[in-house]
């Protein structure tokens, strides 16, 4: 945590109200993101419980199975979860704008540019909190490997059709959310704390309810007292007024409410299955459907606040404009989702298991270019973020005082302007420290010649004696060569350099982070790193299914 | 106590995790232990015979003390024998303070070679044969306290060494059939051996409390409060999921202003400034000697965040 994290999180002790840590929203959200809220059961890895789904926040889809440990159940829950999933996916990736792409031609092995098809936008998806990302990705591993009774009619316990397929979308979110910067799965939670600091730890930040409550406090309240009320309050039934955001349930739920609730159901059930005659089997079927409206009223209950609390989320954060690059973050989830939507189209088999180590060593770079470059663009986008990178040394704010034009001694000769910058800040530069600053958008390099005082040489001691005292260190006068983006001539493009009384912030991180070296194809990997021989086959086997089966 | 002094720890267990988590014990137990026992040779019994029938002693006694002592006897018997022995719910001691802590792992199996192996059964699944990491960190912790006290026993056992792998039998996948994974816990015995050789013994922090102080859940609120605080505690947030004091102890920290209710990591950033009042106090130039160093970064940080949100508001943003 930064200082100036640190800072705003003290601020918001002694205010009672959380407190910015964004100007603007740093995550791209679609006019129509499909919220899902799901719960699962305690102690199965893989039984749903319930689920509240869907793009309209006033008739959320109310998905409830009444017995997580029935397969038959487990299974209508899951296919239902695909024809309230896949549509919305599927409508984003059936409109498409064309684009561009670079591909290396098999034959002559250079980079041409191919006609592509990109999803015009890429269907979001949200959840409450980490643990629902967590739970977005074990869905998805449950999913993908079953078989349909289409895709082998001899399978045992054949899932319904669509189900696999959701698997793999799910699957795919689950992963996109581990890039650094990507908005196609987001948790609230994560979403709200990138801009708040909440008088809290980041443990208890884990809490939607407790953070809506330090971001939003009711009327007359302090965040501390809402967070509170929102960790701990409970009703007469012992019941807790804000429910966990799931997919965890909590144990007073389970034990006071659901447990008997599902019993009732199992009784109704065998009861039913007993039934002599038309007429009592009639009567006993009314109760099982009673008992099971019990079941979904109860699980509605207790999902509906986590839904309501994950929109007010959302309409905070919508609150805030949002940051220009976080478009061109958005578009990279668009490709990444236009993939997807392309190899499954293509029949390719669904995700393996364990990604092969050139896969692996792969996703770890994207991901660490992800990270700088969504470090560079909040910073760019947004001056709270760029003062934490101030406050390091790895930027500086400062006024132009000086241009003086040289050029390169060559046949040609380019512009290379010196300017002076005058700031107090103490920007860790070296000599020929490369810095940069945006220039339409573009970022614009000029390296460290040194400091004016210095370069003065005998007035320095002069100079630093008589340096003004600003509220964050002494002043300081830097000289900076402007190498590029000047434009051919001799003289440089009007407006492309610094003028005085100009105040420039200057970043000493690349605007646009490029990936590392490339890294071989799967084909050329040697078997000791996953390459081949076996390749995918292996991983695609389904799960050996048994009786005993959760999932 | 929690309730009593009127933060309640929000902890219990589901019926349904311990439903599952028994009947998966059990299941993997079943039939003297076979499918534990062949599960244990897969992955550590390296050298030995393949397990046919264990031994199952009986470890029934009367109390905890009992109990422990008809265990080191079933253990000392265990590794004098050249087969194997299977010990369900043994039970342990351990000093924790100068006091003993009795604890119950779910088995301990002895092999020929007198080798004593810890096994833990969770329910929590291994899916494509990996766990969730802090459960797994969890589980090694609890498996290190029990090492430690079986080591206390094998060290008057004549013949007896404690494995420093223990076995972590979990569900596979989605499925209820177990699988195991050998966990290394040297390090996590070597931290908590540390931890209890400091912990200051429990006469001592009795000997440093106020005349009549009492932890009696039945007194008022007032007089527990006063006895809890004169035991020096050390709130962080991590205690809010382990310990049941946790809420008590987070409002007390709070009322202090104590930096550290935001986190263990918070208070290096500030050195000497502990207090949310005196760092806000420094950072806006009311308080604090600006040639210390924390002072001058926090009113560098306090100068630089009011300057941004400046011009945020302002809508002019420097590019
Ligand atoms: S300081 Fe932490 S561990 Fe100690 S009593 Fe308080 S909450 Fe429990």
């Amino acid at each position: 945590m930064s200082l100036i994290t640190t800072l705003a999180r003290l601020e918001a002790v002694d205010s009672g109200r959380a407190r910015p840590l964004a100007t603007v929203c740093h995550r791209h959200l679609t006019g129509r993101p499909l919220v899902l809220v799901p719960l699962t059961t305690a102690g199965e890895a893989g039984a749903p419980l319930g689920a509240l789904v869907g793009t309209d926040r006033d008739a959320p889809r109310l998905l409830a199975v009444a017995q997580p440990r029935d397969r038959d159940l487990r299974f209508a829950f899951l296919a239902e979860l695909a024809e309230a999933v896949l549509p919305h996916i599927e409508s984003a990736a059936d409109a498409v704008e064309p684009a561009e792409r670079s591909e290396v031609d098999p034959e002559t092995g250079r980079r041409t540019k191919v006609e592509v098809e990109l999803c015009a936008d890429a269907a979001q998806l949200i959840v409450p909190s980490r643990a629902g990302i967590d739970f977005v990705r074990l869905l998805g591993r449950s999913m993908r490997f079953r078989r349909t009774a289409e895709d082998d009619p001899d399978t045992p316990y054949p899932a319904p059709a669509r189900v696999p397929l959701l698997g793999r979308w799910l699957t795919h979110y689950g992963e996109r959310a581990r890039v650094p910067g990507s908005s196609l799965l987001l948790a609230t939670t994560d979403l709200l704390n990138r801009h708040w600091a909440t008088g809290q730890s980041s443990l208890e930040d884990q809490h939607l309810g407790a953070l809506l409550a330090w971001i939003d406090p009711p009327p007359g309240e302090s965040g501390a007292e809402a967070a509170f009320r929102a960790e701990l309050a409970r009703d007469g039934a012992g019941q807790l007024l804000c429910p966990p955001a799931g997919p965890a349930t909590d144990p007073a739920f389970d034990n006071r409410l659901l447990a008997p609730a599902i019993e009732a159901y199992d009784r109704a059930r065998v009861a039913l299955a007993a039934a002599e005659d038309g007429l009592t089997a009639d009567a006993r079927l009314g109760e099982l459907s009673r008992a099971e409206r019990e079941i979904r009223s109860l699980l509605a209950a207790v999902m509906r606040p986590t839904w309501d609390a994950v929109w007010r989320g959302l309409d905070l954060a919508r609150g805030l404009p949002e940051g220009a690059r976080s478009q061109d973050r958005w578009t990279r989830d668009r490709w990444s989702f236009t993939a997807h939507r392309d190899r499954v189209r293509a029949g390719e088999p669904p995700q393996p298991r364990r990604d092969d180590a050139v896969t692996a060593a792969r996703k770890l770079a994207a991901r660490e270019t992800a990270q700088a470059q969504v470090e560079a663009q909040e910073a760019l986008d947004d001056p709270l973020v760029l003062a934490g990178r101030r406050l390091a040394g790895e930027a500086f704010l400062g006024e132009v005082t000086e241009v003086e034009m040289t050029y390169t001694e060559s046949k040609r000769p380019s512009p290379r302007p010196l300017v002076t910058v005058r700031t107090d800040e103490r920007p860790h530069l070296g000599e020929r420290t490369k810095v940069y600053r945006s220039l339409d958008g573009k970022p614009q390099t000029a390296e460290f010649v040194g400091y004016a005082a210095d370069l003065a040489g005998r007035h320095a001691a002069e100079s630093v004696a008589h340096a003004a005292e600003g509220p964050a260190g002494a002043e300081s006068a830097l000289v900076l060569r402007i190498t590029d983006r000047m434009g051919r001539g001799r003289e440089p493009a009007p407006g492309s350099v610094p003028e005085p009384g100009d105040r420039i912030a200057w970043t000493l991180f690349e605007h646009d982070q490029r990936g590392g070296p490339a890294l071989p194809e799967a084909e050329n990997t040697p078997w000791t790193h996953g390459g081949p021989p076996g390749g995918a086959e292996e991983a695609e086997k389904p799960d050996p299914v048994t009786a005993e089966d959760l999932l | 106590m929690a309730t009593a002094l009127g933060s309640p720890a929000p902890f219990g267990q589901s019926q349904f995790a311990l439903v599952r988590g028994n009947a998966f014990e059990a299941k993997v137990k079943a039939g003297g232990g076979t499918e534990l026992l062949r599960l244990l040779f897969e992955r550590l019994g390296a050298g030995a015979d393949a397990p046919g029938e264990a031994v199952l002693p009986d470890l029934t006694a009367a109390g905890p003390e009992g109990r422990t002592a008809r265990t080191a006897l079933a253990l000392r018997e265990a590794t004098a024998s050249d087969g194997w022995t299977l010990l369900d719910h043994p039970m342990l001691a351990l000093e924790v303070a100068g006091s003993p802590v009795y604890l119950e792992p779910d088995a301990v199996v002895v092999h020929p070679d007198g080798t004593w192996t810890v096994v833990e059964i969770k329910s929590f699944p291994m899916i494509d044969a990996s766990a969730d990491a802090a459960k797994v960190g969890a589980a090694a912790r609890q498996s290190a306290v029990y090492v430690l006290a079986l080591e206390r026993i094998a060290s008057v056992t004549e013949g007896a060494r404690v494995g420093h792998r223990v076995l972590l039998v979990c569900p596979k996948d989605f499925s209820n059939l177990p699988t195991a994974s050998v966990v290394d816990v040297r390090k996590q015995r070597a931290v908590t051996r540390r931890q209890l050789t400091r912990l200051t013994r429990i006469e001592d922090i009795a000997a440093a409390l106020p005349e009549g102080a009492t932890f009696d859940p039945g007194c008022t609120r007032e007089e527990l409060g006063t006895a809890v605080e004169a035991v020096p505690a050390a709130y962080a947030p991590e205690c809010l999921a382990a310990c049941e004091l946790a809420f008590h102890c987070r409002a007390r920290s709070r009322a202090e202003g104590a930096v550290e209710t935001l986190g263990r990591g918070v208070r290096g950033e500030l050195g000497g400034l502990t207090t949310v009042a005196g760092v806000l106090a420094a950072a806006s130039g009311k308080e604090g000697d600006p040639a210390d160093p924390t002072v001058a970064a926090l009113r560098r940080a306090a100068a630089l965040r009011a300057e941004a949100l400046e011009t945020a508001d302002g809508g002019a943003r420097c590019r």
